[in-house]
């Protein structure tokens, strides 16, 4: 017995530093690198799963999303703290101006649908803008107003109420619904204006996606407003609403990338300021956007063009992260419809391509 | 005495670092204390800092204003959150006062020890249950159960009171008040059965003596340690202040000065900087947010100390005579 441990012992001691020996040689060219980000909570679903997927084919490569919220990810990204920022909302005159020059690449697009709970009545309940804006400003206060009576023949629309749901914390979705109410209502534009958080006039404030949902779902003859992926997820009823070429929409994967494709003809370059990009704006009196639904928007990546800017990065981090971003906007993409992403349509992802090919380091191009 | 200290010196010689480590120790943990001081200045002063630019603008319209506007006048006034925050927080105490009251007198007067330890144990895991999950069973258990069960109640009653009156939604004003009541509880429950504890036997003795009920003796314990049970009273009214996530997921958050009946909406100050903090997109609009913070802070600040002030004096009084 002795004497096998005094020969097993040398024999094993000698594998396991000659198998770490090996491994760490290996491990060499294998540094792991994490990409850090933070920002909006609308993408975290889908950076989530890219992050995961990306690990399984590079598996040297971490990516680390923390979803702080929109205004969070915009400060990281002045404060140079995170390799890449994700916002629902492109960044301002003024804070582009504070910063080196950032890049915006649409990475998704998202939709904000009203929901509603009467009972009796399924989805598709139709709206207009401007009926909305009067819901939300406290003008049509119920359900069987005249002016959706007129919209809705043949629903038998209750006397009931309306029960005004909204978010009472700063969101995307709230800049996303409150610019497009901005757009079709001149009241609304003039009294309350568009922001991630508002001077509503009348409702009741839920926190989240989720505390709209549950006002709405436990409150009869509510209305509310949500991303879409929480009104199918929860089974919400949803309204179509009219776009500029008259028709009602049925909010869909489908009609919000084509609200985006129309949208593309006036998106500037990565470089330039995007301060003024909205689909919702470049809809509202687009004639001829047909089949597409008014109220989308991007969620964007923000990314410095020079990624020398920032303190803790060297070249093969800024090629990890340039090629992580390649990789998102092409076979990342083929994640997004089982989320309720909207996957981006060709003309957006030509668009980001060329965006892409700008970042450089140290003046040097990253992706030819 | 000194020779004989040199003396011991040479005898032991490891006792002057004995020494030496003393107070090492002692400065030590004086850091460690001072570091909370320090904390709690630093807090104030960031506050303040950050607040600044919203104090110049408003001043003191700041606090007198009713206006909450970020997106198109820019103006902001915080008056109705400060009332929401009153008014909760008063609803919180009307209902959990006298329930703690109860908690606590029975565990130290009518319950045996025995058995009371596992009242008191319930009673404190209240106390761990994070706020959120107040806030989420608040949300979807007692909402629609207050709304369907309680409340067309209570307005099919008393309507003709105007506060009993206006629709339902389930949110609101009562409802927050009696999530943070629930709240509330365990800290208030828990200081009052220790102050009447600490009420000496021979008090009750003494009563028991002169003839009194079983009532009149807990009389005589509650008036013998007035003060402090004020003083729980303010310390569950601190903590239903500050509370913030199960209030904002409960109250309906809307910015209004009054709310037109109990069932309706309100907004306090904690739930507003909750909510809008992580959004706020320009400068002035965080630091109006700071300075309902700082607001925030100074009140919280100065109920806690007022609160621990009055029950330390109790309980120092009380023990003072049980020694004698």
């Amino acid at each position: 017995m002795r004497t096998m441990y005094k020969i097993a012992i040398p024999i094993v001691v000698v594998a396991v530093v000659a198998v770490s020996v090996f491994a760490y040689q290996n491990s060499l060219p294998m540094r792991t690198i994490t990409l850090n980000g933070a920002g909006a909570t609308f993408p975290f679903p889908l950076i989530d799963k890219w992050a995961a997927e990306y690990h399984k084919i590079r598996p040297n490569i971490q990516i680390n999303y923390q979803s702080i919220g929109s205004g969070g990810g915009i400060q990281q990204h002045i404060e140079k703290t995170v390799h890449f920022a994700a916002s629902e909302a492109p960044l301002t005159e003024a804070q582009a101006g504070k910063i080196p020059k950032t890049l915006h690449i649409p990475i998704t697009i998202g939709g904000v649908v009203p929901i509603y709970n009467i009972p009796g009545i399924q989805k598709g309940l139709k709206f207009t803008g401007e009926v909305l804006a009067d819901i939300y400003l406290g003008k049509i206060t119920k359900w069987n107003d005249p002016k959706l009576i007129a919209l809705n023949p043949g629903i038998s629309l209750p006397d009931q109420q309306i029960i005004v749901a909204r978010r009472s914390d700063g969101s995307g979705t709230t800049f996303v619904w409150t610019s497009y109410l901005s757009n079709v209502s001149p009241e609304w534009n003039a009294t309350v204006g568009r922001g991630t958080s508002v001077n509503w006039p009348v409702g009741l404030g839920g926190k989240g996606n989720e505390g709209v949902t549950a006002l709405v779902q436990q409150n009869p003859y509510s209305i509310g407003y949500v991303e879409f992926a929480y009104a199918k997820k929860n089974n919400l009823a949803y309204g179509y609403v009219q776009n500029a070429a008259g028709e009602f929409i049925e909010p869909s994967i489908e009609s919000f990338a084509k609200a985006a494709d129309y949208a593309v003809v006036t998106l500037p370059r990565g470089d330039e300021s995007w301060s003024r990009v909205s689909i919702v704006n470049s809809l509202t009196d687009n004639k001829q956007a047909k089949g597409a639904y008014p109220i989308t928007s991007f969620s964007y990546i923000l990314v410095y063009k020079e990624l020398n800017v920032l303190p803790n990065i060297d070249e093969v981090t800024a090629k990890a992260l340039v090629e992580f971003l390649w990789w998102a906007i092409h076979d990342g993409q083929n994640y997004a419809s089982d989320l309720y992403y909207v996957p981006l349509p060709p003309s957006i992802i030509k668009h980001n391509e060329e965006t892409i090919r700008m970042i450089t380091y140290n003046g040097q191009q990253l992706l030819k | 005495m000194k020779v004989k200290y040199k003396n011991k010196h040479t005898v032991f010689p490891y006792l002057k670092w004995l020494i030496i480590g003393d107070n090492i120790f002692k400065i030590i943990s004086a850091l460690f204390a001072s570091t909370i001081l320090l904390l709690l200045g630093l807090m104030v002063y960031e506050l303040i800092k950050g607040s600044w630019l919203s104090i110049q603008t408003f001043g003191l319209d700041f606090i007198l204003g009713t206006k909450w506007d970020p997106a198109i006048s820019k103006v902001f006034g915080a008056l109705p959150l400060i009332l929401g925050t009153a008014v909760t927080s008063a609803i919180a105490l009307l209902i959990g006062v006298p329930i703690s009251l109860g908690v606590g007198l029975a565990l130290s007067e009518y319950i045996p020890k025995r058995y009371g330890f596992v009242i008191s144990f319930l009673v404190e895991l209240l106390a761990a249950v994070p706020s959120v999950i107040y806030g989420l069973w608040g949300m979807f258990v007692l909402i629609p159960f207050l709304r369907d069960y309680i409340y067309s109640h209570i307005r099919a009653l008393f309507g003709f009171i105007p506060i009993f009156s206006g629709p339902i939604y389930g949110g609101g004003v009562l409802t927050a008040g009696i999530v943070l009541a629930i709240m509330i509880i365990p800290t208030v429950s828990a200081v009052m059965r220790d102050l009447f504890m600490i009420v000496p036997n021979s008090q009750r003795e003494a009563i028991i003596a002169l003839g009194a009920t079983k009532l009149e003796t807990v009389k005589t314990v509650v008036s013998y340690t007035r003060s402090g049970v004020i003083g729980a009273i303010i310390l569950g009214l601190g903590r239903a202040i500050g509370e913030t996530m199960a209030v904002t997921m409960v109250i309906g958050n809307r910015f209004q000065v009054w709310p037109s009946s109990l069932f309706d909406a309100w907004y306090t100050m904690s739930a507003i900087i909750a909510n809008e903090l992580l959004e706020a997109t320009y400068d002035l609009y965080v630091s109006a947010l700071m300075n309902v913070a700082l607001a925030l802070l100074f009140i919280t600040l100065v109920i806690n100390i007022l609160s621990r002030l009055i029950v330390w004096r109790t309980l120092r009084l009380v023990r003072g005579i049980a020694k004698e």
